[in-house]
């Protein structure tokens, strides 16, 4: 679907200003880079930098002050609200840091609520909410509460619900940031091979320096800029 | 986003949550409730009213002994009725008045058989009936020539007949009046309530000549309490109250200056404000009812907004994962909506189920009319939208981000 020769994601002196009380704070002040189709990206930073907002306006979650933003060649600022809503729906799985799931629903649940807003009948949206729970290996805690789950699994269920209408770029605010080691080594490595298998494009957030040692790329944030972008094969030499 | 997914997720909320969703609902089903409890009471009484009026007999005019006062005419007690046989003649012959009855009334002790049973004996003429339009059962009424002989024959009510005869036919019985015999030669057909609230069924009547010998012992002869009189058309009432007022005042030799010594009434008037007062009663409890509705819609509104609050995370998250700001209106508003239907649902039962225990309990007429039904199915639809539609509105206008944030 990406206009060939186009990369997926094209950003151009990308600003964002908030309005706050004590005035007007720059929390990205101009930001320019383009992410192609299957990229693996770790965006790093001190905390305060801007990678939580330059990752929602990427995520189409939020609308920039100034610059320019397209998302497989289109052009998100002439998007309504609901357009952004079903571009959200279709093309982009998110997974944050807190997992936001919703408590009084089942795992199952949880994974089929995008199906819903896909339009899709109920036993349908099971059926394909129950097959992604199975591939990050809760296919037996379907019917568990996230209360009733560990972190990881919880994270787990928030990434299968990311998965569930196959989009294809994922982003990740911190996903490991609420994590052990060994289960952050378990999601990582399954995001991974994501990447790898299914070409799936990944954006991810994270302020340790081995998580992002998985992806193929680092962008590194300071005061709302880009101080560094370089690839692992940058980085190895 | 599919309209069944919808009812899904507004059910599942409301079931997470069964101890609010009640107590919202509490507030619609005693709305509903009280709308149809309260409607069914005032259609009741309305009812009844309008049935005592079709009873009553059509264009009619009481004429009481004794001058009119504010609680209606009464002779002053000890003193004697002035209204006459002659009077009530007389008033028959005007031209626009069809018949007039003179009638002398009292109660008394019945006795057939060893039962006894005590009602009202109404002393009076063939035209009684005629003027008050009702028609016999069985037997006939009693003729003029009876009452000129002063005959000992009786006609009965339902009443009576019931609680004397059981299930025997009492025509050519005896029964006992006061101790005089009289021969039953007349059952009367039933007449249900009267406007005032008596049995008009609990009566005897005999002619009015053998009441005063027999039965009315401290009667005056041929002087009467109160005439029955009925206009030959709703038109002439008018006409025809001045004439018998004029012809009365003549007959009597009232002078210019003096008060009449009797008082007309026009029935059909009466009967009207009383038909004015229940519709006003009716519409009063029906408003009341309807105050409560709202009361119960506002809180309907208010945990909807506590609980746009509350879940604004929620919100946040579905907006993330592909929600319109249309899908979150709906979920709200059809959370609202379920709500209110539902309350109305058990609120219809409660209504209905109180209608019938007051009928029976207390005895009050009651009357559930599909109009009541509807409307209050139609307005606490209405109310799920109205009050429904501002929380939803709120939510679906929620930013994502900030959603998010929100903890
Ligand atoms: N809604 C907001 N209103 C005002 N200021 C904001 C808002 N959101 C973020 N900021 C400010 O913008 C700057 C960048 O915030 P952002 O959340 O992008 O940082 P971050 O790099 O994700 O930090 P962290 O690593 O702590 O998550 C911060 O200084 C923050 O205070
Ligand atoms: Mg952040």
């Amino acid at each position: 679907m990406a206009t060939p020769g186009r990369p997926l994601i094209e950003v151009l002196n990308l600003e964002k200003d908030y309005v706050t009380g004590a005035g007007v704070f720059q929390a990205l002040r101009g930001v320019s880079l383009n992410i192609t189709e299957g990229e693996f990206v770790a965006i790093m930073g001190a905390s305060g930098s801007g990678k939580s907002t330059f990752m929602n306006l990427l995520g189409c979650l939020d609308r920039p002050s100034r610059g320019s933003y397209h998302l497989s060649g289109q052009d998100v600022s002439r998007l309504s609200s609901d357009q952004l809503a079903a571009l959200r729906n279709r093309e982009i799985g998110f997974v944050f840091q807190g997992f936001n799931l919703l408590p009084k629903l089942t795992a199952l649940d949880n994974v089929a609520l995008p199906l819903m807003y896909a339009g899709m009948t109920r036993d349908e949206r099971r059926r394909q909410a129950q097959a992604m729970l199975e591939r990050v290996g809760l296919g037996e805690r379907s019917h568990h509460t996230p209360l009733q789950l560990s972190g990881g699994q919880q994270q787990r269920v928030a990434i299968a619900r990311a998965l569930a209408t196959r989009p294809r770029i994922i982003f990740a605010d911190e996903p490991t940031g609420n994590l052990d080691t060994e289960t952050s080594r378990q999601v990582m490595d399954f995001f991974s091979q994501l990447n790898r298998e299914e070409g799936i494009t990944l954006v991810l957030v994270t302020h340790e320096a081995d998580i992002a040692g998985y992806a193929q790329r680092r962008i590194r944030f300071q005061d709302g800029r880009v101080v560094e972008d370089v690839t692992r094969a940058e980085v190895a030499a | 986003m599919i309209f069944s997914s919808l009812f899904e997720t507004a059910w599942h909320a409301l079931a997470t949550h069964r101890m609010r969703s009640f107590l919202t609902m509490l507030g619609m089903v005693i709305g509903v409730a009280a709308v149809i409890l309260m409607m069914a009471i005032g259609e009741g009484a309305q009812v009844m009213v309008r049935e005592s009026i079709k009873s009553m007999g059509s264009n009619l005019f009481i004429i009481m002994s004794g001058a009119s006062t504010s609680g209606g005419a009464r002779v002053p007690s000890g003193s004697a009725p002035t209204l006459t046989f002659d009077d009530a003649n007389a008033i028959s012959e005007l031209k626009d008045v069809l018949a007039a009855a003179p009638v002398s009334s009292g109660s008394a002790q019945l006795i057939y058989n060893g039962i006894n049973w005590s009602t009202s004996v109404f002393g009076t003429t063939p035209d009684y009936v005629v003027v008050r339009d009702w028609p016999m059962e069985s037997g006939g009424f009693f003729n003029e020539a009876d009452v000129r002989s002063g005959a000992r024959v009786v006609v009965i009510g339902q009443v009576v007949v019931r609680e004397l005869f059981g299930g025997e036919d009492p025509i050519g019985k005896i029964i006992r009046i006061k101790q005089a015999p009289f021969e039953v030669i007349g059952v009367l057909a039933p007449k249900g309530q009267s406007l005032d609230g008596r049995d008009q069924d609990d009566i005897v009547m005999v002619p009015i000549s053998s009441a005063q010998q027999k039965i009315h012992s401290n009667a005056i002869r041929n002087r009467v309490r109160f005439i029955m009189a009925q206009a030959v058309s709703e038109k002439s009432m008018g006409i025809a109250e001045s004439a018998i007022t004029e012809l009365l005042r003549s007959r009597h030799r009232i002078g210019m200056a003096q008060d009449d010594d009797f008082s007309v009434r026009n029935l059909t008037a009466i009967a009207e404000t009383a038909a004015a007062t229940t519709r006003v009663m009716s519409i009063l409890l029906g408003t009341i009812a309807a105050i409560s509705l709202v009361v119960g819609g506002i809180g309907i509104m208010n945990i909807m907004l506590v609980s746009v609050t509350e879940r604004t995370r929620e919100i946040g998250i579905r907006m993330a994962i592909g929600a319109r700001r249309r899908d979150v209106l709906w979920q709200f508003l059809i959370e609202a909506l379920t709500l209110s239907l539902i309350g109305c649902g058990i609120g219809l039962l409660l209504g209905v189920g109180g209608a019938l225990l007051v009928g029976n309990l207390a005895g009050l007429p009651v009357s559930i009319t599909p109009t009541s039904v509807l409307l209050a199915v139609g307005v606490s639809f209405l109310i799920g939208v109205f009050f429904g539609f501002y929380p939803a509105r709120r939510a679906a206008g929620l930013d994502p981000i900030e959603a998010l944030r929100s903890q």
